[in-house]
């Protein structure tokens, strides 16, 4: 199985939350905290559709493999 | 030498999810979410030489073979739910995790229950 893709993606999920800290601190510091928000929402559901994917990949091995 | 690159991905991970955790706990919940999933998935694929073995030897050892899937079933059952179990309970909610633990018990107690009844009918015939 191929490594380096799989720290690829711990390294997005990093990269997302540390751009997600920034962007939430200067939104508060211009006092848009409703944009500051909003931000988080959708950082959140950006890796957490990136890892349904790996869970949904994983749960099909399983199935095959535990003959469900 | 696979187990040197588990264990380097998963010291890399650590340090990144605990970067995360002071500022975005939610975030280093799916990391490390991910991480589960990954190491996962690389040991279970490892799996399947071990089932062929066992199919082998019980083929050679004459032990009805119907009930080994029902077994490996069971085991693939604990896994899952040793999974999501330890992720509820990585992010704080003990409940949750005690509800899948739960919920696994229950479906491995229904799949056992025709090995359950083949064994309660032995020594019901056993006995006197």
């Amino acid at each position: 199985m191929d490594f380096s893709m799989n720290i690829d993606l711990i390294f997005r999920i990093a990269a997302v939350g540390i751009l997600i800290s920034i962007l939430n601190a200067i939104l508060k510091q211009t006092g848009r905290d409703e944009l500051a928000m909003l931000t988080t929402l959708s950082g959140l559901v950006l890796v957490l559709v990136m890892v349904a994917r790996e869970i949904v990949n994983l749960f099909n091995l399983i199935k095959t493999m535990f003959q469900f | 030498m696979e187990i040197i690159q588990i264990v380097i991905f998963c010291i890399i991970a650590t340090i990144i999810i605990v970067m995360l955790k002071a500022h975005r706990p939610e975030i280093a919940v799916q990391a490390s979410l991910a991480v589960g999933v990954i190491v996962f998935a690389l040991i279970i694929s490892r799996l399947s030489p071990i089932f062929d073995f066992i199919k082998i030897y019980t083929g050679k050892a004459n032990i009805n073979s119907q009930y080994i899937p029902v077994l490996i079933k069971i085991v693939g059952i604990a896994y899952i739910t040793e999974f999501g179990a330890e992720v509820c309970r990585d992010a704080g909610e003990n409940s949750i995790a005690s509800k899948v633990e739960m919920a696994g018990k229950v479906l491995i107690t229904i799949l056992a229950v025709p090995i359950v009844t083949t064994l309660l009918e032995l020594i019901i015939k056993i006995m006197p």
